[in-house]
């Protein structure tokens, strides 16, 4: 029995975390935030095999598993580091895969030469003004914050919970970007106007492994994100005087950071378990999944605003850019699922409603 | 990542389930402490190795190597069957695993045995009026007067004194040494001369711990555990145990599957509680945090049986987040209850045998016990974060 990340899985977090500490920096999130681009950092993400992380070798992909792809995750949130990650390595790959293995995308996945975007709102949590219709292969409607802004095609789900691919090019679809409070990634409205698009899949299975990995991967994000914070948050304590003393000797401080920690910790444990059940623990997984990503919701909430709380007016700046962060942990809470609308999945998985 | 425990221990969950299929129709339900049905039950858990189980043939335990994966089984499935685990108490509990660290080969010889088999029945004399969270400023003094120590002093919050037959109990005996090195452990007869127990009751109505005096109690002086001034460091010893043993996620997975069978249940205007959504989502996220703890736990326990792995914060935070996540459970099955939640004792709209009530209570009881919550965050923040530690203010003469 050995609950926990493998000597390799271990390397694989290193080494992400090196690349990332390097590429990824705080002056490099500005950079993007302020209308940068992403693409060498993409670039230098699948020359480490990111890219291909959940693809099968015969696909050139790296074939590696959940787990895997959490950690990489998390270290994705520890940085806030933009990136197609979510959509393009991640649910993409899973849905293509799961519907035809021979699916010649993957490789180019794999390689990076094609990013493949998500528009799954309309399917979990749909917003006025928003629908997705599909007929005879032509899809109409609306999709609303879809990720990424730059991705070459969009994996589209609708409310019966078929996927279906559309090009980015295709005629008939229209992007726009739509402006939200977390600038380390871009969102876009997708409108559709008889636009072609193509079935990958009508198993709501395929749908739902999708969602549910994607979802592990938003709350590893959050992990990541959140345990930054706490770092930060004590390292400034630590270091900042007041009254004479650090401001990290006063036990209010004391007691915001320990019970950070003491939230926290145990999230990892359970980013651990969903993403390890996603490969093998089908009976538990769909649970899992819900459940970790509502409750790293609720911690990253915490510990985003009391992280910043800690670091008193310096938090609320923009000079220290802890508020990525802070944004970072808020735009995960919404995505695919905020806690309530996933809590409510987890109560309709065990038949509670 | 590897969750399964293995061949060789599927085959012993198998032989634990047969034990339980044979035997666990003569487990005790609420049996007295010393009531012949316990001590019969922990007599044959004993024998089957089911509890004691790695304490050493000679002590009276079953003589087991230890095997944290055979003891998870055993727990596992114990709690599953809804057994009697065997007895627990804080001789069994916190003396024991002291004694066999530190204690003489007379003192393991002497207590180890009746303690295990619930025959003498131990109470923890450790907080005073003036030294609780502060417990290193505790002044019961023994004197050494020949071959006796002289004991005066007040402890408080003693549970379980009123039945206790022993006491290991806290005292000053170096009164001019720093604080923390002028204690000494000793083990003591709660019928020795100079002995009172006032017992004090409890929010519960009930009067599970006391208040003990003791006027020039003369005690052995071999019946001391280590060395003198050595008892700081004994007692962290027993609270490590103590604080391992709160907080239990299995045992909080059974109340909360007790939780959602009485959503199930109960209702109000007609409906389920569970149907009601406010209710259901405040439901979901216990069972939320309820996961996490056991995956924690899992985590925990990984860490203990590959010795690369560190889990040092995740250990750090089970006590309080363990109780702080159980108080919060019991108290939610009071509120969806209204004033049916309330019923308690004899009222006949008491449910589930008013356990929601009582466990709601005793957790706020240990979320204040064996270190307060705040002095978890001491701990967590000074020793898991490396936060400096509080300026000292000595006392002033
Ligand atoms: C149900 C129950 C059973 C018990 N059983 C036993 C037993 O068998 N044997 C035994 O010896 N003791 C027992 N205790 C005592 C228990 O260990 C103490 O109550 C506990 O250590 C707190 O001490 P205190 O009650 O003196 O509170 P205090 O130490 O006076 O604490 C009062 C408040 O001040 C806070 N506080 C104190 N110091 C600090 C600090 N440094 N930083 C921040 N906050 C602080 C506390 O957190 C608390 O909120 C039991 C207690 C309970 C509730």
């Amino acid at each position: 029995m050995q609950f926990g990340l493998s000597e390799e899985q271990v390397l694989l977090q290193d080494n992400v975390n090196r690349f990332l500490d390097d590429h990824a920096s705080l002056n490099a999130v500005r950079d993007y935030a302020a209308g940068g681009e992403d693409a060498a950092l993409w670039q230098g993400l699948t020359e480490l095999g990111v890219s291909g992380l959940l693809i099968s070798e015969d696909a050139g992909g790296v074939a590696m598993n959940a787990l895997d792809a959490a950690i990489v995750a998390e270290a994705l949130g520890y940085h806030a580091a933009p990136g197609p990650f979510l959509g393009s390595a991640v649910m993409a790959p899973t849905a293509l895969q799961l519907a035809d293995p021979t699916n010649t995308l993957l490789a180019e996945l794999a390689s990076g030469t094609t990013r493949i975007g998500i528009a799954f709102n309309e399917a979990i949590g749909r917003r006025a003004g928003a629908a997705v219709e599909v007929s005879g292969g032509n899809i109409n409607g609306k999709s609303l914050f879809a990720f990424d802004s730059e991705a070459d095609a969009y994996l589209v789900a609708d409310a019966h919970q078929h996927l279906y691919l559309i090009s980015a090019n295709a005629p008939g679809l229209s992007r726009t970007h739509l402006t939200t409070i977390d600038k380390t990634r871009r969102t876009v409205e997708l409108t559709y106007t008889n636009a072609q698009a193509t079935l990958v899949s009508n198993n709501p299975s395929v749908f739902f492994q999708t969602l549910d990995i994607g979802r592990i991967m938003l709350a590893a994000d959050t992990l990541g994100a959140a345990q930054n914070m706490l770092d930060q948050a004590v390292a400034y304590a630590k270091q900042r005087e007041q009254f004479n003393r650090p401001i990290g000797s006063f036990q209010a401080v004391k007691h915001m950071c320990a019970e950070m920690a003491a939230q926290l910790e145990p999230c990892r444990a359970m980013v651990w378990f969903a993403a390890h059940a996603t490969n093998e623990l089908p009976d538990e997984a769909r649970l899992t999944a819900c459940h970790t990503k509502a409750h790293l919701s609720e911690v990253g909430k915490f510990v985003a605003k009391t992280a910043t709380e800690v670091h008193g007016g310096m938090g609320f700046t923009d000079l220290l850019g802890l508020h990525y962060w802070f944004k970072r942990c808020g735009s995960n809470r919404q995505w695919l699922g905020s806690p309530e609308l996933t809590r409510e999945e987890a109560a309709a998985i065990q038949g509670l409603i | 990542m590897d969750l399964s425990f293995g061949p060789e221990y599927e085959e012993f969950r198998q032989t634990v389930r047969s034990f339980i299929a044979e035997h666990g129709e003569k487990s005790p339900r609420n049996a007295a402490l010393r009531s012949p049905e316990a001590l019969q039950w922990q007599k044959m858990l004993i024998e089957n190795g089911y509890t004691a189980r790695t304490i050493p043939k000679e002590y009276g335990g079953y003589g087991g190597t230890p095997n944290m994966l055979h003891s998870r089984i055993i727990a596992e499935e114990f709690a599953d069957a809804r057994l009697n685990p065997g007895l627990g108490g804080q001789g069994i509990s916190m003396l024991v695993p002291t004694l066999l660290e530190v204690g003489t080969q007379a003192q393991k010889e002497q207590f180890i045995k009746p303690t295990i088999n619930g025959e003498m029945i131990w109470c923890q004399g450790y907080s005073e009026p003036g030294a609780g969270s502060d417990l290193a400023s505790l002044t019961t003094s023994a004197v050494l007067d020949g071959d006796e120590w002289i004991i005066n002093g007040q402890k408080i919050w003693t549970s379980t004194a009123q039945l206790a037959d022993w006491i290991f109990c806290l005292v000053r005996t170096e009164p001019d040494a720093p604080k923390h090195r002028g204690i000494s452990f000793l083990l003591f007869e709660m019928s020795t001369p100079g002995i009172e127990v006032r017992p004090l009751i409890d929010m519960t109505g009930a009067a599970n711990f006391n208040e003990v005096f003791f006027t020039d109690v003369r005690v052995p002086k071999q019946q001391i555990v280590a060395q003198r001034g050595e008892g700081w460091a004994v007692a962290n010893a027993v609270l490590s145990h103590e604080r391992d043993s709160l907080g239990n996620p299995n045992a909080t997975l059974l109340r909360l599957n007790a939780l959602i069978e009485l959503m199930k249940t109960e209702t109000v205007g007609g409906n389920r509680l569970i149907d009601h959504p406010v209710y259901r989502d405040r439901l979901m996220q216990l069972q939320g945090r309820v996961m996490a703890m056991r995956f924690n736990d899992l985590r925990i326990l990984s860490s203990r049986l590959n010795k690369d792995q560190d889990a040092r914060l995740a250990r750090m935070i089970v006590k309080l987040q363990g109780t702080e996540l159980r108080h919060d459970l019991e108290g939610m099955a009071i509120d969806i209850m209204g004033e049916v939640g309330l019923s308690y004792e004899d009222n006949p709209y008491t449910r589930s045998g008013g356990s929601w009530q009582n466990q709601y209570m005793y957790f706020l009881g240990l979320i204040i016990g064996g270190g307060t919550s705040q002095i978890q965050k001491n701990i967590i923040s000074e020793r898991g974060l490396d936060l400096p530690r509080e300026p000292k203010i000595e006392k002033s003469a």
